[in-house]
C-alpha cells in the first residue's frame, strides 16, 4: 500500500513538473510505474462498470469521445484519455491527478483509446471487459510492418476481453478477429441500402477478400442509415437512435457514432436510452485536428489530420466537395510515420481543379512532387510551417481554408494558431 | 488484367508497353507510384504508354518492353507464388534478353535464387538476380541514401529479409546512409543487364527520375528499334525533394 501511495505522489509531482515545463505526457506515468510496476492494474481494480479499450487504425479519438459522451449522458462517471495520447503510460499520466493515495481510481467506467501495439501492453497489465475494434488499414508500416500483423494484434485484444466485443461488420480483418472470440459480440456496420459507400471508409485495393460480407444483424447490433449528407439514424432491431446530426462531417464520423452507440448499449444494457444517446452525440465537438474549425480573420480554417492512405482518402472525399483554399503539411517524424511512400496510394485528383496553394513540412517538396504526378498544381512550396501558414492565410484572406496535415505538423500549426487566435489548450476542449 | 493507354501531348514516337506485376498483392509501399512515374515520364518523352496490370492467372505480355514489381506482405507473396512459377521462365528469358525490369522489396527477393525462412524452409526464386535472402528477426527500417551509377538515389527501406549477393553480382548501389541488403556489407540491391532489384521504395522513381530515364531508354529502343529520343526536361521538384533528403541523411559530403 505504501509503495502505491509513494508511486502516486511521485507521479503527481512529476506531472506537475512536466506541466510547468510544458509537455512530457508519458513521463509522470513512467515515474509512478518505476516505483509501483503494478500501478495501472491496481488503479483500475476498483472500476466495476466496465474497462473498454477502443482500437483500430482510424477513428479511435473521435469514437472514444463519442462513447464517453453517451455514457456520461447516462449518468456514469467515466475516466478516459482525452488527449489522443494513445499509449499506456499516457493513460496512467492522465489518471494521476484523479488518483487518491490508495491508488484506486474512483470511477464507474474506463474508456481508453490505444493503438494496436499499446493495447497489447495494456492487456498484459489489465484485462479489459470490452474491446471496440474499429478497422484495419495501412498505417505507419514502418512501425507495424504489415497489415496482417496489425490485424493479429487486434484479434489478441478481442480475445483478451472478458465480457464482450464490439466489432465492425464491414471490415474483413475485424470480422475474422471477432468471429474467433468466446465472449458475446455485437456488430456495427453500414445499412445494406448504402453498402455501395463502403469504399469511402476503407482502402479497398489493399484487401483481397472482396466478397461483400453478409451478416445477419441480431439484437444489440446496429446499422448506420443516413437520412441525408448530415443526418442519420442508428438502427437496432428494436429501437432507433436518431435522427442525429453531428458537428463533424462525413460518413466516417457517422460510422464512428454507430460504433460508439453499439458499445454504449452493450455496456449500459437496460439503462440505455436512445434519446439520451442521440442528444449526447449531437453535442460532441470534433477532437482537435479532426475537422476542427478555427476562425482566422473572420474566415473558417479547418485542420484535418491525415495519417494513412485510407484516412487521407476519406478526408478528401469528406471535405473535398466544398471549394476552399488548400494547404498540405507533411512531416516525417516518428509520430507521423517516417515513410511517406503512402502518399502515392492516395488519389489527389479531386484537388486538380483548384490546385493546392501551399505545401509545407519537412517533406514539402515530396508532397508537391506527389501532386505534380496527379497533375495538381502547387502554388508555393514552403517547408517552414509558420512561414507557410502566414503565406497561406495572407494569400487567401477572403475565403474558407483547409489544411491537411500529419500529426506533428498539426501540433506545430495548432500551437501557432493558438498563440495568434486564442484556441483551447492541447488535449482539452476548452470550457464545457 | 487491365490495360490503359496514355498518349503523349504531341505526336507519338512509339508505344512502350509497361507491365506492373501483381498490383493488388504486391503494392504495399506506394509501389503504384513507380508505375505512375514511369507512365507519366514515358508520355513526357513523347511516347505512348500502354500500362498493363498483370494479376495472377493472366497471360503474361510476352511483347512487353518494361516490367515493374513491388513489395507485399507474406500473405500477398503467397497469393502470387503459383502464377510467378508459371510465368517465371518467360520472365527469365526476357530478362536475359535485356528487357528492363524494376523489382522492389518482395519482388526483388523473389527474383533472387532463394529465400530461407526463419524456420528453415527454402523457397526457390526465379534466379534472375544472383542473390540469396534469409529471414531475419531484425527488421531493417528507415530512410536510405545510395551512391549508384545513376547518381545519388534516395528512398525508404522496410524489410526483415537479409540479402547477400553472389560472387560477381553487381549491386544497385553503395549505401551512404541506411542498412541496404543486409546492414553489413554496405551494398544495396542488385543489377544484372537491365534488371534492377532493390529494397528502396519511397516510391523509388518519382524522386529519382534518372533511374526512370535509364529504364525508359532501354524500353524505348526495344519498342521502336530506334535509339531513345528523349525530350529535354527539368525536374525541379524531384531534384529538390531528393537533394533535401541527401542533405538530411549524409550532410554535404
Amino acid at each position: 500500500m505504501l509503495r502505491t501511495a509513494a508511486a502516486v505522489v511521485a507521479g503527481k509531482t512529476a506531472r506537475a513538473l512536466a506541466r510547468r515545463r510544458g509537455g512530457g505526457s508519458a513521463f509522470p506515468g513512467l515515474v509512478a510505474e518505476r516505483i509501483q510496476p503494478r500501478i495501472l492494474r491496481r488503479s483500475l481494480s476498483g472500476v466495476h462498470g466496465g474497462i473498454v479499450v477502443v482500437s483500430g487504425t482510424n477513428g479511435k479519438t473521435t469514437t472514444t469521445k463519442m462513447l464517453v459522451a453517451v455514457l456520461r449522458a447516462h449518468g456514469r462517471s467515466v475516466f478516459t484519455n482525452p488527449t489522443g495520447s494513445n499509449f499506456t503510460r499516457g493513460v496512467l499520466s492522465e489518471m494521476l491527478p484523479q488518483l487518491p493515495l490508495s491508488g484506486r481510481l474512483v470511477s464507474d467506467m474506463v474508456v481508453v483509446e490505444l493503438d494496436e501495439a499499446h493495447a497489447m501492453r495494456f492487456i498484459d497489465e489489465v484485462p479489459p471487459t470490452h474491446a471496440l475494434l474499429l478497422n484495419v488499414a495501412r498505417d505507419q508500416l514502418d512501425r507495424f510492418a504489415e497489415i496482417d500483423h496489425t490485424a493479429a494484434l487486434l484479434a489478441r485484444l478481442g480475445a483478451a476481453s472478458t465480457e464482450g466485443v464490439v466489432a465492425n461488420a464491414d471490415d474483413p480483418f475485424i470480422a475474422r478477429a471477432a468471429d474467433a472470440v468466446d465472449v458475446p459480440v455485437h456488430w456495427f456496420g453500414l445499412d445494406a441500402l448504402i453498402a455501395d459507400r463502403l469504399p469511402e471508409l476503407t482502402e479497398h485495393d489493399a484487401r483481397f477478400d472482396d466478397e461483400p460480407l453478409t451478416r445477419e444483424y441480431g439484437p444489440g447490433d446496429a446499422r448506420l442509415r443516413p437520412v441525408d449528407e448530415r443526418v442519420f439514424d442508428i438502427v437496432f432491431d428494436d429501437v432507433t437512435v436518431g435522427p442525429v446530426t453531428l458537428r463533424q462531417r462525413g460518413l466516417a464520423a457517422m460510422i464512428n457514432a454507430t460504433a460508439a452507440t453499439t458499445t454504449a448499449r452493450m455496456l449500459l444494457g437496460e439503462a440505455f436510452d436512445a434519446a439520451t444517446a442521440a442528444t449526447a452525440l449531437a453535442a460532441v465537438q470534433p477532437p482537435f485536428g479532426r475537422g476542427e474549425v478555427i476562425m482566422v480573420d473572420g474566415q473558417p480554417l479547418e485542420l484535418v489530420l491525415v495519417k494513412n492512405p485510407a484516412g487521407f482518402g476519406v478526408a478528401l472525399s469528406t471535405y473535398g466537395t466544398t471549394p476552399v483554399a488548400t494547404m498540405i503539411a507533411i512531416n516525417d517524424n516518428d509520430a507521423d510515420g517516417r515513410d511517406v511512400s503512402w502518399l502515392y496510394d492516395v488519389s489527389f485528383a479531386s484537388l486538380r481543379e483548384r490546385g493546392v496553394a501551399v505545401t509545407s513540412g519537412v517533406r514539402a517538396y515530396d508532397m508537391a512532387l506527389r501532386l505534380h504526378y496527379d497533375d495538381v498544381h502547387t502554388g508555393r512550396v514552403v517547408p517552414d510551417l509558420d512561414t507557410a501558414l502566414d503565406a497561406f492565410t495572407a494569400g487567401h484572406p477572403d475565403e474558407p481554408k483547409r489544411i491537411f496535415c500529419t500529426y506533428t505538423a498539426m501540433m506545430a500549426l495548432r500551437r501557432t494558431l493558438a498563440a495568434r487566435h486564442g484556441l483551447a489548450q492541447f488535449g482539452e476542449d476548452g470550457p464545457q | 488484367m487491365s490495360t490503359e493507354v496514355l498518349e503523349p501531348a504531341g505526336p507519338s514516337k512509339g508505344i512502350i508497353t509497361l507491365v506492373h506485376l501483381y498490383p493488388r498483392e504486391m503494392s504495399i509501399y506506394g509501389d503504384r507510384g513507380n508505375t505512375h512515374a514511369l507512365a507519366s515520364r514515358i508520355r513526357r518523352h513523347g511516347y505512348t504508354a500502354e500500362v498493363v496490370l498483370h494479376d495472377p492467372g493472366d497471360d503474361l505480355r510476352h511483347d512487353a518492353h518494361l516490367f515493374m514489381g513491388g513489395g507485399g506482405q507474406d500473405s500477398g507473396q503467397a497469393r502470387v507464388e503459383a502464377d510467378l512459377e508459371a510465368v517465371g521462365p518467360t520472365l527469365q528469358a526476357m530478362a536475359a534478353d535485356g528487357v528492363p525490369m524494376l523489382v522492389i522489396c518482395g519482388m526483388y527477393q523473389l527474383f533472387g535464387n532463394s529465400f530461407h525462412t526463419v524456420t528453415g524452409q527454402v523457397l526457390p526464386g526465379l534466379g534472375v538476380l544472383d542473390v540469396t535472402t534469409r529471414g531475419n528477426d531484425r527488421r531493417m527500417i528507415g530512410p536510405v541514401c545510395l551512391e549508384t551509377e545513376y547518381g545519388r538515389v534516395v528512398g525508404y527501406e522496410n524489410h526483415s529479409g537479409s540479402t547477400v549477393l553472389g560472387e560477381g553480382q553487381q549491386p544497385f548501389g553503395r549505401v551512404l546512409s541506411g542498412h541496404g541488403n543486409n546492414g553489413e556489407d554496405g551494398l544495396e540491391g542488385a543489377r544484372t543487364l537491365n534488371v534492377i532489384g532493390t529494397y528502396l521504395h519511397g516510391p523509388l522513381l518519382p524522386a529519382n527520375p534518372m533511374v526512370s530515364d535509364a529504364l525508359i531508354a532501354v524500353a524505348a529502343e526495344r519498342a521502336t528499334g530506334r535509339p531513345f529520343e528523349p525530350e529535354p526536361m527539368s525536374d525541379p521538384l524531384a531534384d529538390e525533394a531528393r537533394e533535401r533528403q541527401v542533405r538530411r541523411l549524409i550532410g554535404h559530403r
